[in-house]
This record gives structure tokens, C-alpha cells and sequence, in this order.
């Protein structure tokens, strides 16, 4: 079987490589973390500590499976499926190197938003139906940052889309053949930077979980394997929304021809995931409030205006 | 009232007290030393100095003596002056130079007068760099501890010891800095009172000999107010527990009855409580063997029982309810006092007179208060001490009289005494034989019990202006003076008891009482032997014999008797309870400990010590006080009256019952505090707010702390949780205030200085209705000349040794003597007996012989101790020689004036 | 509007940056156990009653670090020798509820209890947690060589007189009337 585009050995690896990926962050995060922090982070179990993962997935899979008492069973069990399921769907149109991919589709940019939306049923139902104070106060937040940051994430986009005049990912890479579109679209650049960031509930956004505050947010309810969905479902984000950048912004499996394609992209997303471990050491989580402001009062009018400068400039030419 | 102003502040003072007393009174700290409130100034210790001004322009000031300066009318003084404040730091440096480095190692440390004055003066740092005085230590007894390098020559000790309660032992010794306070060699204190140096004493001089044995800081020492079982006085203490067991008993200031001090039976009297001896759990005696005794087993006995006729013994030293539950267990035809027939018929007597309007039995104060007194036949130092101590204040009433004639305030101790000089107000005592309060007694009056009655009948006669016939000549000069003393007194008293069982000496007391009432009720304190006679007696008619009691188990009649806290071969002759207790088919004891009678029962049922229960005890002027749960048994011991309930019943509603349904007992129940009373409804802790080592008292046995023991039944917890005593004295376990460790921190509960204690409870009268005045009792004849050879028989008692319980404590045990008798160099030597011969009287009981001289000539003295029952021997005795071995104490802890020198 | 930026956008980078640096930084972790770190004399762990100079115990029983213990885990009581010399005739410590705050050692008139730098105290079962004299008790003077209390304080003992303790005077003789 040769490797391309919407081949079955191309799926499984793709579904494997990123399965592993997202599970193998678990051990970069907490040493990048740790190294940020003058701390050597795990480093006991197997060479490096590589085998730390292996550890939690034995602990995560061995703990008690635990639904409770009163909590909503159905939903309370589905959810976590959900975000699992979404982010892994959205992988099915990142174009990764040339031949490798698992469809081609036209609206492949929409399709992502279509999923990230979906995304946020997973965190508002497992919030809900968990019965609890802190899930559910966890679940609204997440369900506001998320609806509202769609917005922007959309928007921002859409500079590249006109520049490229697709929304087929292959083609918006496909289109920056010249030039990476950071550069015309550095402002939806830095957007989408922070709308994936608050999308993927990642620090310095992690309000819906805020420890600190409402103790886990959403998954204050959840153990063992369920909430390991969760837990993987966000490092899923994490490698989705490094790919989506390097995708849109910085060409990518574009490079010089001294590495292979796939690797190329696979360096450019690696940057994207240290630099949102990156976040985690450094910035402080801002308030709810601050947050939704901060989007609906300077991102939005930003990315509109983002939106009508490129407009501009593509007419003019 | 005089006003005068402290540190700027105008208080309202009484212008008769010094100021340092006023101070304290309002609740200032101000540091002193050697001033006592029960002993006046002496200005020894120069500690409580304040800056005094002439007038509010006088801004310089002259530093005097709080302590003997007057609260005079426009005082104005301060405190916290800069210079009055230094001169005390220096004043405590200078006391400190030769104190030992020894606070750890010092049975006083945590609750020093020292320590607390020291921090409050602020010297902290010893700049003195030569050498430190020290000084060799006696050996006080087995009471005491002697550390001498301790002292800080206040002179507390000997003032205490010597002026206040006539210790002749204790001395101040050599001068300047190398004075010494102890005895002129080394040996026991003799003071009955000798433990109220470890109180006196401000720092770690004299210390508690038997609480050192177990000691425990004070603040680790659970305690709750308890009431002493050791006479019918009923002195108010704190004892002391820890990690389960008692350790140790301080005086709880009574306004009314024991003000600052207690004797040292009730002091050191205690220790049984922890004892081997103990009976640990309820028993079953079938045949030789004796085997424990399950629940249903117990219910069953009582339902036996209750089924036939019962006899319930009650005891004079058993609280209220357990005699009242008893009562009501066998039903009141059934429920005879523990107590001797003639004792019982005296003490029924007693209970009349109480009643008649002619007289009011004083409490302790007001009997300190006496200007003229006369003791009756009652040996009152070894019966009730408290009382001997107030009696022995008494005579210094006169001090204070020629104190105020001459303008010289009462409480400028050494000026009063050296004004006084031997006067000394009346005290007659008519005995036995030589008493302990004779050094300040007008006349004493030896003789038989007869011949005391007969003299008191006279006296009697004498004051209603007849002319009493058949007295001797001495008798007749004593009698005029007598007279005439108790005819100019405002105050007169009249002392007697029950314990020597003449009902005529009684009698005669109360004639004299009588006759010396005018408009106003005279004063007569009739003591008992025991804690609870009064409350025993209240429960019982005086037709209700403990002879009958025995007669009737003797028949057979009944199914069984029950005897209550109580070793009746002490209070019948030793054949009749032999036979009462072989023909009853049941005989259950109850009691603390094993005795002769514990031996003839059937079943044995454990009872708690005074400090494991709640209980309320009556004293001598029929005082009712309830004494607190201190701390849980470790046995399986329980109130008596909770054997006798079945266990339904709880403290608060027995106390309730005993209340509405006895006789006399109606204000019983208002004696038990309620939780509403206190702030929140908190509970009262047993335990002070520095109680250490809660996680770790028991972690040796399991590591999981269990929950404290709770108390549902009283206003007091087993923990430290609640509302401290310090908010509220009421229920005043163990004084404490801020900056106050010391017992010294009475001040700061009472209303005034000696006052009564804030928001305190005294105890409440029982009898306080009064019928009228009866008619004066006939005199009685003494018949002339007992047969030859015989002797006349009377009792003597020992503080130490004559009460049952007190007597099973080893230090107790140290002070006593065996059986004795007494008697006359005449009769000793017509019998060719000399002193420490065994001697068999009437042929049975031997006891050692100790002649004395003040012993009227054909009668003898016994004390019984527990070796002899006092009521197998008759009215007159026969003495032989014999060659039988004695037991090993002989007369070695006999402390008495006249033994006769040549027999030393 | 350069503030906002400065105070928003920049300050934000130049945390990243600060952080970012810190991966070239060496880590301060000590790998305990492989590495045994270097335990400071006065550091609060495992706590021991010490022996004076003399070889005799130090603690005389006097109950202050008991008092002192905030969570009340000490335990002891007092018994006397023969020369009434004091001791603790059991002393426990309840190392389930210690919290190693130091308040004991530094309550302890005689120095002779002492935390030292030991904390590898865990067990697997909790009663092993409770520790009596015979464990605590430790053969040396522990941190302080020289103190022994007793040669300090007045209190007669077994070789030492009245008047033979630090900076006493020989005893008075009472009977005498020389100043």
C-alpha cells in the first residue's frame, strides 16, 4: 500500500501518530514546565522519564470508573466521547505533507469551526450533567468562551481564505508557495493564536477549569478513564490548533528540501505546542470577565477591520 | 466608704483595709509578697510599693508600703509610676539573688507567687555575679518537702504556722541573709495544719511531699469543686487529676465555711482513692470463692430482693442520694443509719435542737467571729480541725478589740500582736483530757464524760442566776469565770459534738446555749464525725435503730440486707453484726473499699471515691454543697446510688427526687447548676486551657485519639472546651487569671478581698425553719465512786487515723498511731503499767499504754483506731499488763502536750 | 495608546521571554534519594532527648515542652530518683500528630530535647508513629556539649551538695551568729 491521500495505512497512521502524540505531551508538558521552573519534572520511570506516560495510562485505566450517584448517566457518560471525538474528526482534513492526509475537501476550514463547535457540547454537557456547583459554574464559562471566541477564530481566518480564495486546507498551503500568509495576515495570525488558545481551554484561558476557583470547572465529577478523555481531548486540541497554524500561516509542510515534508510539519507544529506550554509557565489566568471584554471589545473589532484592510487590498490589486 | 484616686482613676474604697488589700479588691494587679488576707501586713517583703502624693499639685511623690498604708479618705497613689515600678524590680532582684536555678525541677513552678510577681515587676536578668546563699533542707514528715534555698524570707510561713495556727515547730532561724525557716532539728511537723504551707508559702519552700510523688503541673491537673469527706465540716477542694488517677487535694475558697485553709487530713487524706484496695468490680461470694458478677446477674439480685423484706444500712459518709436511693430501694421502715444507737440518738437530738429557735449554729467564719467560747466534751482538733483552726482565731478577737481601742488598724499584724501580748479572749474547754487548742485556752477542765456534762449543767444553772450545788472547789472558781466571760460576750459560742456519745454533754450544751439567748438565737455548733451524719440523719426517725437492724437480720425475718459505704463493726458490737450478717441469706455491701464487713458479704459492689462522682453532702450547720465529678473511675465502680436505681436514674434526677420527697431536703435541687444559667449554654471545662498532651495520654495503647468522655449529666465537660471558670466563679475548679498562676488568683473571684467569690455559691442551709424554743434538759447526777479497778472509758480521736477513709492513705498512715489508752501516772502506776506497755483491756483488745498527765485520775482514754470496735467495750474497763506483741507504730506519730516526762 | 500596549501586549512578551530563559537555567532539584541533601544543623526533624556531659538524662521532667506543644503530642510524667534527682519515668511523643514546629526544644529549660536534622520518619503503620523514652533517647548531648542543668541548679542530687551547684556559697550554718 502506498502512502497517500485517503488510503487506510494513511489513516491509521495518521490516527495513531496523533493519539500518541496528544499522549506523549502529557510527559513534554510536564517537563518543558518543569525545565521553565528550574525543576527536572518526571524523569524516574524508563529513560528520561518517558515511560511516565505509560504510568499514567496504567493509572488512568486502572482507577475506578466512577458515575455518580446523581449525576445525569447518559450524558454524564457521553460527553467526554464527544470532545474526543470531534477533535480526532477535525485531523480528517489537515493536509500534512503532500500524500499525506485523509480527505480532500472544499470546505475543510468550516468543517474545523463546524467541530470546534460541536466541541463545546462535550464541556457544557459533561458540566451539566454532572449536578454539581463547580461543574456547572465550569460548563457555562466554557460554554461563553467558546461560542464567543468562535466568532473571532472565524473571522480571523477569513483573511487567509480570500488571500488563498479556498477553503481547502491543501489549497490554502498549496497558496503560500510565494510567501507564509503570517506575514500579510499577522494581525488573524495573532487572533487565531488566541482565539485556539481560548477554543482548547488552555492556560492562560482554562477558566472553565480554574482550579483555583471552581475546583476542576466541568470535570470536577469525572474520574478514571472518562476524565483521561478529557485530559487527552485537550492535548488533542492542542496538536489541532499547532497544525491549523502551521497550516494556515506558515505553509506547512513547506520547507527547504533537506527534511522530508511531514517533518517539516511536524517542527513547526512541535514550536506551536512548546510555545502554548510556554504560556502555561509564564502568564496568569485573567478573570472571566476580562476575558469575554477583551474578545468582544478588542478582538472583534480587530479581526473586522483585519477582515476589511485585506478585503481592501485584494480589490485594489 | 473613702474615695481615692489610682493612677488617676477615682475608685470607692473602705477606708478600715490597707491599700494594697483595696487594690486587689478592685482588681488591680499590684505585687506583693508577705501580706496574707487572712493575716494582715507585716511589710516584710517591701514589694508592694506605690507612689503616694499628698495632693493632686504634689507631682515628686513619696514611695510607700501599699501593705501598711491605710485607704484613707483621698489617697491618691499610683501604680504604674516609673520609680514605684522600678524600686519593685529592684526590690524582686535583690529577693532573687539567691534563688536557685531550679524552676524546672520545683513542684511550685507553674503555679508560683514568685514566678508571677517576677514577670509582673519585670526583672528578668540576674546581675548580681556572687555567690548564692544556700542552706541544708529538713526532713518535714510525709507530708511536706523541704527546699529552703527557695526562700525568699517573706515571713508567710511562720506567721502562718506559729501566729495563726499554733504550731510551736517551725521557727525562724539565724539572721540577715542567712535567716532559715524550719524546725530546730529534723522531724515531722506537727501541725494538723502543716499543709497549708504549700499553699502559704509564695514560692517553692514547702511543697506537697505526696503530689510530688506523681507530680503533674498544675495546669495538666483536671479538677472540678469538690467538697472534703474527711469531717462534717465540709471544706470546699479542688483535687487534682491525671492520666486517671487522683493526685492531689488544694484548698477551693468558701467565704462561709473554709475561707483559705483545710487540715491536712483533708489535704493528704486521698490517696486510698487510687489505692490496690479498691474493690475493682462487683463480686459474688459463693462459699470460699468469689466470682464476678455479670449484668443480669445484678438485675437479678435486686429483683430477689426486692421481693422480700430488706434492710438497708445507710452511712454518714455517703453522699445524699445514694442514702436517699436507698431509702427508697427497701422502703423507709426498712432503712437504718450506719450509725451507733447512742450516737444516732444524739445526732436525732442535734437535729431538734437545730431546729429550736433559741439556737444558730455558725458557719466557720462567723464561729472565727466568736468573742467568748466553750468547748464541751468535743476533741474538736481531731474531729472537725477546720473548726479548731476558727475556734483558735477566735481568741484573737479580743487582739482586734484592743487594736481598735488604741487606734491601731486590725490589719497591722505585728504592731496588734505586740499590743495584745498574751490577751487573748475566753476559751473554756471541758475534756478528757489534754487538748490541742489548750495553749489558748482561759481553763481547761478535765474529766470524764459525766463529769464534763455534770460542770456544763452547772455553768448552765449559774448563767439562768441559780447556784449550782456538788461542785469541787476548783470547779467552782472555774465556773464563776466562766460565767462571767459568757455573760459580757456580744458574741458567745458554744461548741459540742456527737462523737464521744454522751447525749448529757449535748444536753448540757444546749443549756448553756439557752440560757445565754436572749432576743437573738445564741450560737452552738454541734459537730458530727463524719461528712454526711447530718444528711444521714435527715433521712432517718430517731426511732430507727441500728441495733433494731441487727436484731432483725439476727431473726431471720428478713431476705436480706443491704449495707451501704459502711464497716459496721465499727458501729455495733462485734458479736451482733457477727450474727446479723451470718443469718441474713443476702448481704450486699456496697463500698469503696474492703473492710470487715465486705468480708461477711455475699456480694460486693464496687462504689466511687468522693472525686469520681456528683454528690451533695451536708455539713455540720446542715449546709447542703454539691460536690463535682472530677474525673472518671478507672474500675468498674459506680455511685451507690446508681447500684440501688438499677441505673435508670441520673444525678440531676435523683438530686431531683431526693428533693421533692425526703424531709428537709427541699432545697437540695436548687444546689445542682443548670446549663442555662452560664453564657451560650456552654459547659464549665474540667480541665484548664493549657491541658497538655490530649493526642499523646494515650497513643501508647492505640494511636487513634478517641472522642473525650462526656459528661451528660452535669454542667462540666472532661475536656477543655466550654466556657472557662474565670468568666464565671460559680463553678470554680481551679483559679487562674492572666498573669495570676498562683493560688493567689482568689483576688480576682472574690467580690472584695475575703469577700465572697463572684457569681460564688456558699451551699444552701436545709434547716432554716425554726419551731419554738423547747425547755432546758434536767442535769444529771454523776454517782460516786466507780467500783475498784475499773476505769472509766471515754474515746479519743486522731485527726489522723480516726476516719476510716482518709486512714487507707499510706501518708496518712505515716502519722498514725496504733490503738492506744491513756490514762492517769496515778492508775498507772496503782496497775504497774508504764508507758509503751501492751496493755489487754477487759482481756480482749490490746493497745498500747501512754499515760499523760492530764487525765482525771480512774478514767481512761482509748482511741480505737481500726484495730478495736469501740463498741465492745463498756462504760468502765479493766486494764491488764500483757506480754502480747504490738503492731509496729506503737505512739510514734502521737502528738499531744502532756505526756508524762518521766515516761519518755 | 504605546502604554496599553506596553503595559498589555509587551509585558506579556517579556514574560514569555523571562520564562523562556529559564530552560538554559540548571535545575535547583536535589534527587533525593540517590542524592542525600545536605540537612542543616538547627533543621526541625526527627526529634530525640539527649544525655548531659555526665551521661545522665537531661530531661527532668517539668512538663514545658509538653505545654508548649501546639498539637498536644507530648506525654510524660514525673518520677524522682533516690537523690531526688527528676526524670520522666515514660516520656511519648505522638510523631503521627508532631509538626515539627520546634516549640519543645525551644521550651526545654535543660536542652534536652532536641530536633534534629533526621525526617525520614515514615512508617506503614501509625501506631509505629508513637515514639516512648527508650526510642527518643539518645546516648550523646546531642547539639549542646556542655549544659548539664544539675550542675547549674540548686536541687540537691547525688554527688553534689548544697552549695556545690555553679556560683553557690558553702550552706550556712544556722546555729552560728556571725554575720
Amino acid at each position: 500500500m502506498a502512502l497517500e491521500v485517503g488510503s487506510g495505512l494513511t489513516i491509521g497512521l495518521i490516527l495513531g501518530t496523533v493519539i500518541v502524540v496528544a499522549a506523549m505531551l502529557i510527559w513534554v508538558e510536564r517537563r518543558l514546565l518543569s525545565f521553565w521552573q528550574e525543576r527536572l519534572g518526571p524523569n524516574r520511570v524508563g529513560p528520561f522519564g518517558l515511560l511516565q506516560v505509560v504510568a499514567d495510562m496504567i493509572k488512568i485505566f486502572t482507577k475506578e470508573d466512577w458515575v455518580p450517584p446523581f449525576a445525569d448517566r447518559v450524558s454524564f457518560i457521553i460527553a467526554p466521547a464527544i470532545i474526543m471525538t470531534v477533535i480526532l474528526l477535525s485531523f480528517a482534513v489537515i493536509p500534512f505533507a503532500p500524500n499525506i492526509g485523509i480527505i480532500e475537501s472544499n470546505i475543510g476550514v468550516l468543517f474545523i469551526l463546524a467541530m470546534a463547535s460541536l466541541g463545546a457540547y462535550s464541556v457544557m454537557l459533561g458540566g451539566l450533567s454532572s449536578d454539581n456547583k463547580y461543574a456547572l459554574l465550569g460548563s457555562l464559562r466554557a460554554a461563553a468562551q467558546m461560542v464567543s471566541y468562535e466568532v473571532f477564530m472565524g473571522i480571523s481566518l477569513l483573511g487567509v481564505v480570500a488571500l488563498s480564495g479556498s477553503f481547502n486546507l491543501r489549497t490554502i498551503v498549496e497558496a503560500q508557495e510565494g510567501m507564509w500568509f503570517v506575514v500579510p495576515q499577522f494581525v488573524g495570525f495573532v487572533i487565531f493564536l488566541i482565539a485556539g488558545v481560548a477554543e482548547s481551554h488552555r492556560l492562560p484561558f482554562d477558566i472553565p477549569e480554574a482550579e483555583q476557583e471552581i475546583c476542576a470547572g466541568y470535570h470536577t465529577e469525572y474520574s478514571g478513564m472518562k476524565f483521561g478523555m478529557f485530559f487527552v481531548g485537550e492535548y488533542l486540541g492542542l496538536v489541532l490548533v499547532s497544525s491549523l497554524i502551521t497550516v494556515l500561516f506558515f505553509g506547512g509542510w513547506m520547507g527547504p528540501g533537506f527534511l522530508p515534508p511531514v517533518v517539516w510539519f511536524a517542527v513547526k507544529s512541535g514550536v506551536f505546542i512548546a510555545f502554548f506550554i510556554l504560556l502555561r509557565a509564564a502568564i496568569p489566568r485573567p478573570r472571566y470577565d476580562q476575558l469575554m471584554t477583551y474578545g468582544w471589545l478588542f478582538l472583534l473589532p480587530l479581526s473586522l477591520i483585519n477582515l476589511l484592510v485585506t478585503g481592501a487590498v485584494i480589490l485594489s490589486n | 466608704m473613702a474615695k481615692i484616686v489610682v493612677d488617676g482613676n477615682e475608685f470607692e474604697v473602705n477606708p478600715k483595709n490597707n491599700l494594697l488589700q483595696e487594690c486587689l479588691s478592685l482588681g488591680l494587679d499590684l505585687p506583693y509578697f508577705c501580706w496574707h488576707p487572712c493575716m494582715g501586713s507585716v511589710g516584710a517583703c517591701r514589694q508592694c510599693a506605690v507612689k503616694q502624693y499628698r495632693d493632686e499639685n504634689d507631682e515628686k511623690g513619696t514611695i510607700v508600703m501599699a501593705c501598711m498604708t491605710p485607704a484613707s479618705d483621698g489617697a491618691r497613689i499610683s501604680i504604674a509610676d516609673e520609680q514605684a515600678h522600678d524600686m519593685r524590680e529592684r526590690v524582686i532582684e535583690s529577693l532573687m539573688i539567691s534563688h536557685p536555678h531550679d524552676c524546672p525541677v520545683c513542684e511550685e513552678g507553674g503555679e508560683c507567687h514568685l514566678q508571677d510577681m517576677t514577670l509582673m515587676s519585670g526583672h528578668n536578668y540576674r546581675r548580681y555575679d556572687k555567690k548564692k546563699v544556700t542552706h541544708h533542707n529538713q526532713y518535714l514528715g510525709p507530708f511536706i518537702n523541704h527546699e529552703m534555698n527557695r526562700c525568699i524570707t517573706c515571713y508567710r510561713c511562720v506567721r502562718f504556722y506559729d501566729d495563726y495556727a499554733g504550731g510551736n515547730d517551725l521557727s525562724a532561724q539565724a539572721s540577715h541573709h542567712h535567716t532559715y525557716f524550719g524546725r530546730h532539728e529534723e522531724g515531722t511537723l506537727e501541725n494538723e495544719f502543716s499543709g497549708n504551707l504549700v499553699e502559704v508559702c509564695p514560692t517553692g519552700v514547702f511543697t506537697d511531699k505526696v503530689f510530688s510523688q506523681a507530680y503533674t503541673r498544675k495546669w495538666d491537673l483536671q479538677t472540678a469543686p469538690s467538697v472534703c469527706t474527711g469531717c462534717s465540716t465540709g471544706c470546699n477542694i479542688t483535687p487534682g487529676e491525671r492520666y486517671g488517677s487522683l493526685r492531689r487535694i488544694v484548698n477551693r475558697y468558701n467565704s462561709e465555711v473554709n475561707g483559705y485553709f483545710i487540715c491536712d487530713r483533708g489535704r493528704f487524706g486521698w490517696e486510698y482513692v487510687n489505692g490496690e484496695e479498691r474493690i475493682k468490680t462487683p463480686v459474688q461470694v459463693v462459699g470460699d470463692e468469689s466470682k464476678g458478677m455479670s449484668d443480669e446477674e445484678i438485675d437479678e439480685l435486686f429483683n430477689d430482693l426486692a421481693k422480700g423484706v430488706v434492710i438497708g444500712i445507710g452511712s454518714p459518709r455517703s453522699s445524699n442520694e445514694s442514702n436517699y436511693a436507698l431509702r427508697k430501694l427497701v422502703g423507709e421502715a426498712n432503712f437504718y443509719p450506719g450509725i451507733a444507737n447512742n450516737e444516732h440518738a444524739i445526732n436525732q437530738l442535734i437535729l431538734e435542737l437545730h431546729k429550736d429557735k433559741a439556737f444558730h449554729t455558725p458557719s466557720v467564719r462567723e464561729i472565727e467571729r466568736a468573742d467568748a467560747v466553750i468547748i464541751i466534751g468535743e476533741d474538736i482538733t481531731n474531729t472537725a480541725p477546720r473548726i479548731a483552726l476558727a475556734v483558735r482565731q477566735s481568741v484573737r478577737n479580743k487582739a482586734s478589740e484592743l487594736a481598735e481601742l488604741n487606734n491601731i488598724p486590725v490589719w497591722q499584724d505585728a504592731a496588734v500582736r505586740e499590743l495584745a501580748q498574751q490577751e487573748r479572749g475566753p476559751l473554756f474547754i471541758l475534756s478528757n483530757a489534754a487538748s490541742r487548742l489548750d495553749d489558748v485556752a482561759q481553763q481547761t477542765l478535765i474529766g470524764t464524760c459525766a463529769e464534763q456534762a455534770q460542770f456544763a449543767f452547772a455553768v448552765a444553772e449559774a448563767l439562768e442566776g441559780g447556784t449550782p450545788a456538788g461542785l469541787t472547789e476548783q470547779q467552782e472558781k472555774v465556773l464563776l469565770e466562766v460565767v462571767e466571760a459568757l455573760r459580757h460576750a456580744k458574741r458567745p459560742l458554744v461548741v459540742s459534738g456527737s462523737s464521744n456519745g454522751s447525749i448529757e454533754m449535748v444536753q448540757a450544751a444546749s443549756n448553756i446555749a439557752r440560757a445565754l439567748s436572749g432576743d437573738q438565737p445564741s450560737h452552738m455548733a454541734l459537730v458530727f464525725p463524719e461528712v454526711n451524719t447530718m444528711g444521714l440523719e435527715l433521712l432517718v426517725g430517731p426511732e430507727q435503730k441500728l441495733s433494731t437492724a441487727l436484731e432483725r437480720c439476727s431473726s431471720g425475718e428478713v431476705s436480706g440486707v443491704i449495707v451501704l459505704e459502711n464497716d459496721l463493726y465499727r458501729r455495733a458490737p462485734t458479736a451482733a453484726v457477727d450474727n446479723a450478717l451470718l443469718q441474713a441469706d443476702t448481704v450486699v455491701v456496697l463500698d469503696q473499699m474492703h473492710s470487715a464487713t465486705t468480708s461477711k458479704a455475699t456480694h460486693v459492689f464496687p462504689v466511687t471515691a468522693f472525686s469520681e462522682q456528683e454528690s451533695t453532702y451536708v455539713n455540720y450547720e446542715s449546709r447542703a454543697q454539691l460536690s463535682f465529678q472530677v474525673h472518671q473511675t478507672v474500675t468498674d465502680a459506680k455511685p451507690g446510688w446508681k447500684w440501688l436505681t438499677n441505673g435508670d436514674s441520673d444525678i440531676n434526677s435523683i438530686i431531683k427526687d431526693c428533693s421533692d420527697e425526703a424531709e428537709g431536703f427541699g432545697s437540695l435541687d436548687g444546689l445542682v447548676p443548670r446549663l442555662s444559667q452560664f453564657v451560650v449554654g456552654l459547659k464549665i471545662p474540667r480541665q484548664s486551657h493549657r491541658y497538655s498532651g490530649r493526642t499523646a495520654m494515650i497513643a501508647n495503647r492505640n494511636v487513634h485519639e478517641p472522642k473525650q468522655p462526656e459528661d451528660n449529666e452535669s454542667v462540666m465537660a472532661f475536656s477543655m472546651e466550654g466556657m472557662p471558670a474565670m468568666k464565671d466563679a460559680s463553678i470554680l475548679g481551679s483559679t487562674w487569671a492572666p498573669s495570676w498562676n498562683s493560688n493567689q488568683s482568689i483576688s480576682k473571684f472574690q467580690e472584695e478581698v475575703n469577700g465572697e467569690l463572684k457569681q460564688g455559691h456558699t451551699g444552701t442551709l436545709l434547716l432554716t425553719e425554726k419551731t419554738e424554743t423547747g425547755i432546758p434538759f434536767q442535769p444529771i447526777q454523776v454517782e460516786g465512786g466507780g467500783d475498784s479497778g475499773q476505769l472509766t472509758l471515754s474515746l479519743a480521736f486522731q485527726i489522723f487515723g480516726s476516719e476510716e477513709l482518709s486512714a487507707r492513705s499510706p501518708s496518712i498512715q505515716k502519722r498514725m498511731t496504733d490503738a492506744y489508752v491513756a490514762l492517769a501516772p496515778v492508775d498507772a502506776a496503782r496497775l504497774e503499767i508504764s508507758h509503751g506497755d501492751a496493755v489487754a483491756i477487759n482481756g480482749g483488745p490490746v493497745a498500747v499504754a501512754c499515760i499523760r498527765e492530764k487525765i482525771s485520775e480512774g478514767s481512761c482514754v482509748v482511741h480505737c483506731g481500726a484495730q478495736i470496735n469501740p463498741h465492745d467495750l463498756a462504760g468502765a474497763v479493766s486494764l491488764t499488763k500483757t506480754s502480747e506483741s504490738l503492731p509496729g507504730k506503737g505512739l510514734s506519730g502521737l502528738i499531744v502536750s502532756d505526756l508524762c516526762e518521766e515516761s519518755y | 495608546m504605546y502604554s496599553l500596549i506596553k503595559d498589555t501586549l509587551l509585558s506579556q512578551v517579556v514574560t514569555l521571554w523571562g520564562v523562556f530563559k529559564k530552560l538554559f537555567v540548571k535545575a535547583d532539584t536535589v534527587e533525593y534519594p540517590d542524592q542525600q541533601p545536605y540537612m542543616f544543623p538547627r533543621w526541625r526533624g526527627r526529634i530525640i532527648l539527649s544525655r548531659d556531659p555526665d551521661g545522665e538524662e537531661r530531661c527532668v521532667a517539668c512538663n514545658l515542652c509538653a505545654v508548649a506543644c501546639p498539637v498536644d503530642c507530648i506525654a510524660l510524667q514525673k518520677g524522682e530518683m533516690e537523690d531526688g534527682r527528676w526524670y520522666p519515668e515514660f516520656f511519648r511523643i505522638n510523631f503521627s500528630r508532631c509538626i515539627m514546629c520546634g516549640f519543645c526544644e525551644e521550651a526545654c529549660p535543660t536542652n534536652a530535647i532536641q530536633l534534629t536534622p533526621d525526617f525520614e520518619m515514615a512508617e506503614y503503620v501509625r501506631q509505629d508513629m508513637v515514639w516512648e523514652k527508650e526510642d527518643l533517647l539518645i546516648s550523646g548531648c546531642g547539639k549542646y556539649h556542655d549544659y548539664n542543668f544539675y550542675r547549674v541548679a540548686g536541687k540537691q542530687i547525688s554527688g553534689k551538695d548544697k552549695g556545690e551547684a555553679l556560683n553557690e556559697a558553702k550552706p550556712v550554718n544556722v546555729r552560728s551568729l556571725m554575720p
